[in-house]
């Protein structure tokens, strides 16, 4: 049986307390039998009773708190219990932990993670549901990576506890936790290459230390040469495999999807060099529309890119608060069918 | 330290400052400051005896502490300066400064949970480390602290909060920004607070010393509210009090008057001199020094 991407992110945590008597966990209701929230923490608390520290409800002072042992050279982990309370964490984050290294002349390192479960589709209405990540693209000195089905989620977390010297928000797409890691079994029907531009060769992390910034280039096995590219992270790639897979026998459209696992700082070159050769991109994501991540990266395209006629669309949520009534939110975030449809658009096949 | 060297390192704190706002008013110096004129008692008091493990977190008016805890003159220029000789090659300015374990960061209360963080790292790691954050009364209106001193009591950190309350916040007094008082905010979280209303440092020191050293030894956190005075603006002139109302408190809580009796006045003249040569020396280095090339301008 798969490991489910939960269990791959739990057991990754347990291996970094094991590996690393530096590596400590703060957050609400982080303690066993509960585990937090969402389980992601369950039995650490158990198996390493001085390390994990359940906190008051102090989104920001948490996150201070725990700059500070990264300061004094302790590798904490943050479990903020939903994405949307980022936000009470904001200044921590963007005045404080990812300013420090640089604003120190690079005195100071600052081996941080603050961990997050984000994302919609669960009927938890407009406070608990949104995907807040795009406020914490782009700020200088804040590394944020997302996990997916692809590769090995474990992997990634690990590798920001134990290898990163640089502050890192971990954005665990909800929806991602009960699914399975995607295995070859899984993908038999798909050829996958995977790129990854900051591999270490570290024997840490089971010795499947891969790095953050990974690349998975997808397209269904045996199709001719792809004339779309599809950009996706997070739970949004699985929707856009199942997408690409459709496409490709029921419409005959060739697409190839890159998924990415870092999200800042950006390294677009997997998806400027498939656009370039497909010649149109669709952007994806479930943050809403505006000022979004798939702005930035048609953006970055349209100006690396030396081919001038790449098609663009970008699908996203609407501009609108996550509602909890369920059709409303489904009718909100962008689904399969949505993917489809603006393939379809993309490539001059649907009469819209 | 003797009454000699506590009273060089009031002075030279207070020669730096003026220096530094003189010349802002030229043009010297460019961006903002905020300096601690008639404030410098608190910094040398305080940091009169730490380990040299201990931790100091500062805050946006920094520079006396940063010169009590005995960081170098010229770089402090340098960085207010922008040169690449700063205390952080001229990336952060004056209220951005780290040399080896003091800190310091412009946003309000943001830095308690952090210094609450490396007292609490030291502890993990049975260290006998004690950390300083200083705050000043603007920054009780910060809710962020209060989650500090929350979690700083809960897990009985080794931390010592050191209040400077001047009784202003920029330009509005006290009395139009905080209700009750800062010592029952603490006592709300069960933390010890000692509280003076003094400018003589020798009160400050006396004051300090056992409460950082009852820190080292217990490990809990305590509170140290100094009722204090600022002479100058808040920054550079945006000084609202009358000219009446600082001639007074200028004349009866200046730390260097009330320090500066305790010594024959030759021996005050010459540190005077001797400070000065220092200062004139310093600031002509740091002007003449490098700015950072804009090639090393990199992550």
């Amino acid at each position: 049986m798969n490991n489910t991407v939960l269990a791959s992110l739990n057991s990754a945590l347990h291996q970094a307390f094991a590996q690393d008597e530096k590596v400590y966990l703060l957050g609400e209701d982080v303690l066993d039998p509960y585990g937090g929230a969402f389980k992601v923490s369950r039995g650490l608390s158990q198996a390493f009773p001085q390390r994990v520290i359940t906190t008051p409800i102090s989104e920001a002072g948490i996150v201070g708190v725990a700059t500070g042992m990264a300061l004094r050279g302790l590798h904490p982990i943050v479990e903020i219990m939903f994405g949307d309370f980022l936000t009470l964490a904001a200044d921590q984050i963007i005045n404080h932990l990812s300013k420090f290294h640089w604003m120190y002349n690079s005195q100071v390192q600052l081996p941080l993670v603050i961990r997050t479960p984000m994302g919609g589709r669960r009927g938890y209405g407009p406070t608990h549901s949104q995907s807040l990540e795009k406020i914490f693209l782009g700020i200088p000195g804040l590394r944020v990576v997302a996990p997916t089905v692809f590769g090995d989620p474990g992997a990634l977390l690990c590798d920001a506890i134990l290898n990163s010297q640089e502050p890192t928000l971990f954005i665990e797409n909800k929806l991602l936790y009960p699914l399975p890691v995607k295995n070859a079994n899984d993908l038999a029907e798909f050829d996958v290459i995977t790129t990854n531009s900051n591999a270490s060769h570290s024997p840490i992390c089971g010795g499947n230390h891969q790095g953050s910034r990974m690349a998975f280039t997808v397209s269904v096995h045996g199709a001719p040469s792809p004339k779309l590219t599809l950009a996706a992270y997070g739970y949004m790639a699985e929707l856009a495999l199942k997408a690409l897979y459709r496409l490709a026998y029921e419409h005959e459209v060739f697409a190839e999807l890159i998924v990415l696992t870092q999200l800042a700082p950006f390294d677009m070159s997997p998806v400027i060099s498939s656009a370039e050769k497909t010649g149109r991109l669709l952007v994806m994501e479930e943050s809403n529309l505006t000022l979004g991540w798939g702005a930035e990266v048609v953006a970055r395209v349209a100006e690396a890119s030396g081919n001038h006629s790449i098609q663009f669309r970008r699908l996203a949520a609407k501009d609108f608060p996550v509602p909890a009534s369920p059709p409303l939110e489904e009718s909100l975030f962008p689904g399969e069918e949505d993917i489809i449809q603006a393939s379809l658009q993309l490539s001059g096949k649907s009469k819209d | 330290m003797n009454n000699s060297s506590i009273y060089r390192s009031l002075y030279r704190i207070r020669l730096f400052e003026t220096r530094v706002l003189d010349n802002f008013s030229r043009g010297i110096f460019k961006g903002t400051t905020h300096t601690c004129l008639g404030q410098e008692a608190n910094a040398v008091g305080v940091l009169a005896k730490l380990d040299a493990d201990d931790i100091v977190f500062s805050h946006h008016r920094c520079h006396g502490h940063y010169l009590a805890y005995g960081g170098d003159m010229r770089a402090l220029f340098a960085e207010l300066l922008g040169k690449s000789t700063g205390v952080c090659g001229g990336r952060g300015g004056s209220q951005h400064l780290h040399w080896r374990n003091f800190y310091s960061n412009g946003i309000q209360g943001g830095i308690v949970p952090i210094a609450t963080g490396m007292a609490y790292a030291e502890k993990c790691q049975n260290r006998s480390t004690v950390t300083i954050a200083f705050l000043g009364d603007g920054t009780f209106g910060e809710g962020v602290i209060y989650e500090a001193f929350n979690m700083a009591s809960l897990w009985q950190v080794p931390v010592l909060y050191v209040i400077e309350n001047n009784r202003i916040a920029q330009t509005t007094p006290i009395e139009l920004a905080m209700a009750g008082s800062i010592s029952s905010r603490f006592d709300a979280f069960g933390i010890q607070t000692t509280e003076l209303d003094t400018s003589d440092v020798l009160e400050i020191l006396s004051t300090a010393q056992p409460i950082i050293d009852g820190i080292r030894l217990h490990g809990k956190p305590q509170a140290l509210i100094l009722n204090t005075y600022r002479f100058g603006p808040h920054s550079k002139g945006d000084d609202t009090r009358s000219e009446a109302y600082l001639a007074e408190i200028k004349s009866v809580r200046d730390p260097i008057l009330i320090h500066g009796k305790r010594l024959e006045a030759e021996e005050r003249w010459m540190i005077e001199q001797e400070v000065t040569q220092e200062v004139d020396t310093a600031y002509q280095q740091a002007l003449q020094d490098p700015f950072p090339s804009v090639e090393s301008f990199s992550m």
